[in-house]
């Protein structure tokens, strides 16, 4: 037997979708672990949200199989799957009270009134919203409600919950603290969590594994660490956090090294990927953060360049470095280590250097 | 505002205190005590009593299929279907009720059904629905989808998502379409005229029947109660159509 952290909750097998001639999911495969925290990333319209719904039941897929703990799901409408979602919009019942709303799951699996009625309340103190059991839905405030759509989601116990941009309604001091809130209830439930988002920051601080997606495809799926230093592709590495996406030329790969050069002839070497070669022109992803500016050239790689403009954002001061004839470079650097370095004023020549290993080579 | 003059003038004139119906006399509730102890007034209180049995039986049926019309129509369906099928049931609105009147008669002529209260019933379900359908319809565009999902999702079977969720949600538009559609069946002459039989009369003909042989006090408190039965049910309607807006 498989040991229980690694037994596969959801495994979408080359699912596509079409809406008449369009495509919104191109063979998708995910398997999804029992009890991760696992976020759909990408932009909106890419399928996010479809890709969801066919998990949960209310669209059906053109090609490809689901399969839930082993299980094919596909002859089960959506009122029989062990799936509950959170809407976007929470979608709660605006005649019933709050508790009605949460005992409703229960009622509908055959609980009596008086049995649903304590679990219901405890699930409304598991979102420390007990006191709140008597009001109707009109009567919370977005991140109340947002609670209570999650408490009812909850209460049946599913064995995964499905979670379709529980927060991007609310505003972004009450969004950083829902999303520790939800991180936690993932932890204490032990349920599974496929989470939806367009943020790629809200993906990062929550996830387990993040699915980056993107026109109806997995672009990559890997840990938040993995996506963003390790980028796949020119997409991947653009859409999560900031980067320097610069195009490179390859000229020469020894001993998993591809050394390449930037316009300006300015050379960086780079761990080589697969399904780039000698003499392919593709691009290279360096971080903000990891590029070090310097007065003189250090004894790594060191590119020549111009100060063309400098940015203060409050715990960091960004610097626009113009290479000579080469592309613009954006650094990153902490106010708090300011004191040890070199100040540079606007129209400086200075030195940019790229840590070990802080370049990456993309594929297209 | 002219329009409604003679409606005001019936209304002050039932008050008169006078066997005549043009000099006013004084102040008095003489001809409302007359409605329920004066001579006419037993065949007046059949005559309502089968008002508001056909009115109350034919707004419940109506409203019942209305609303059965508008899950369907509204939720199911393709786009073009549910322009068509609001046409169909609009159509009663637009037809003269004098050709849906002769249309109706010759319908239960021809297939040899006797004339009475149950034709008047039948006949009225039928011109009842569209008015009952209206505000039902427009009531169910403004509930969003979602809700039916959410209920599906918690494991409700299609029977309990419309009995638990989509009923209540659309009880305000049901409440307005039931009491539109009574107003209408408790009002109407024409069609009742023409499929009532000998013998059976609503209010309306019966007023009409009284009014033929000269206009008497009488008369008009029974309109100016039944004005007052119209102005407080559209007013209902009215309200609860409204205060439910401002609720969403
Ligand atoms: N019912 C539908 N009919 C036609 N097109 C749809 C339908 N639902 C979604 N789409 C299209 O599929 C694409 C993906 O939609 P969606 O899954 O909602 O994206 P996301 O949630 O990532 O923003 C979009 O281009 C959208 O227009
Ligand atoms: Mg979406």
């Amino acid at each position: 037997m498989l040991p229980v952290q690694n037994q596969v909750a959801v495994n979408v097998r080359d699912l596509v979708k079409q809406f008449g001639d369009f495509t919104a999911l191109r063979n998708v495969s995910l398997a999804i672990k029992d009890n991760e925290f696992f976020t759909l990333l990408g932009p909106s319209g890419c399928g996010k949200t479809t890709l969801l719904r066919t998990i949960a039941g209310f669209e059906h897929q053109d090609e490809g199989e689901i399969l839930l703990f082993g299980d094919s799901i596909a002859g089960l409408p959506a009122n029989q799957r062990p799936v509950n979602t959170v809407f976007q919009n929470y979608a709660l019942f605006p005649h019933m009270s709050v508790l009605e709303n949460v005992m409703f799951g229960l009622e509908m699996l055959g609980s009596s009134k008086a049995e649903a009625r304590p679990l219901a309340h405890e699930m409304l103190e598991l979102v420390r919203l007990g006191e709140f059991a008597h009001r109707k839905p009109a009567q919370l405030s977005g991140g109340q409600a947002q609670r209570v759509a999650l408490a009812r989601a909850l209460a049946p116990k599913p064995k995964v919950l499905l979670l379709d941009e529980p927060l991007s309604a609310l505003d972004l001091k009450l969004r950083k603290a829902m999303q520790l809130e939800l991180k936690a209830l993932q932890r204490e439930t032990g349920i599974t969590f496929i989470f939806v988002t367009h943020d790629q920051e809200e993906a990062l601080t929550m996830s387990d594994r993040i699915a980056v997606m993107s026109a109806g495809e997995i672009q990559q799926l890997g840990s938040p660490k993995d996506i963003y230093e390790h980028p796949d592709n020119v997409f991947v590495a653009g859409f999560i956090g900031e980067t320097n996406l610069l195009p490179v030329s390859v000229d020469e790969i020894t001993n998993g090294h591809a050394h390449c050069h930037l316009g300006g002839g300015h050379k960086v070497i780079c761990s080589a990927v697969e399904g780039v070669a000698v003499g392919n022109d593709v691009h290279i992803s360096v971080r903000p953060e990891r590029l070090r500016m310097s007065a003189q050239p250090s004894d790594q790689q060191s590119l020549p360049g111009t100060v063309v403009e400098t940015v203060y954002v409050g715990s960091d001061v960004q610097s626009y470095v113009q290479l000579n004839e080469g592309p613009l470079l954006t650094i990153r650097t902490q106010n708090s280590a300011l004191g040890k370095q070199a100040i540079f004023a606007l129209g400086t020549q200075t030195y940019v250097t790229m840590e070990t290993g802080a370049a990456r080579l993309l594929q297209d | 505002m002219i329009l409604y003059a003679p409606l005001v003038i019936v209304t002050i004139y039932s008050f008169n205190d006078s066997k005549s119906i043009i000099t006013w006399q004084g102040f008095s509730l003489r001809w409302y005590f007359d409605m329920f102890t004066g001579p006419e007034s037993a065949k007046f209180k059949v005559a309502a009593s089968n008002s508001f049995i056909i009115a109350i039986v034919s707004a419940t049926v109506a409203t019942t299929i209305a609303t059965l019309a508008a899950t369907a129509i509204v939720r199911g369906g393709a786009a073009r279907y549910r322009t068509a099928s609001l046409g169909l049931l609009s159509l009663p609105l637009m037809v003269p009720e004098i050709v849906t009147a002769v249309a109706t008669l010759i319908f239960f002529n021809t297939i040899g059904f006797s004339r009475g209260l149950t034709t008047i019933i039948l006949a009225h379900i039928v011109f009842c629905i569209p008015f009952a359908y209206l505000p039902i319809a427009a009531r169910m565009q403004g509930i969003e989808d979602t809700y039916e999902q959410a209920a599906m999702d918690l494991y409700a079977t299609k029977r309990q998502t419309f009995t638990r969720i989509l009923l209540p949600l659309m009880m305000p538009g049901i409440i307005s379409g039931y009491l539109l559609a009574f107003i209408v069946s408790l009002d109407d002459f024409i069609i009742t005229n023409f499929v009532k039989g000998a013998g059976v009369e609503t209010l309306p003909t019966a007023i009409f029947g009284a009014v033929k042989m000269g206009i008497k006090p009488n008369i008009m408190a029974i309109s100016t109660a039944l004005l007052l039965v119209s102005v407080v049910f559209v007013t209902i309607s009215y309200f609860v159509a409204k205060a439910d807006n401002k609720n969403k």
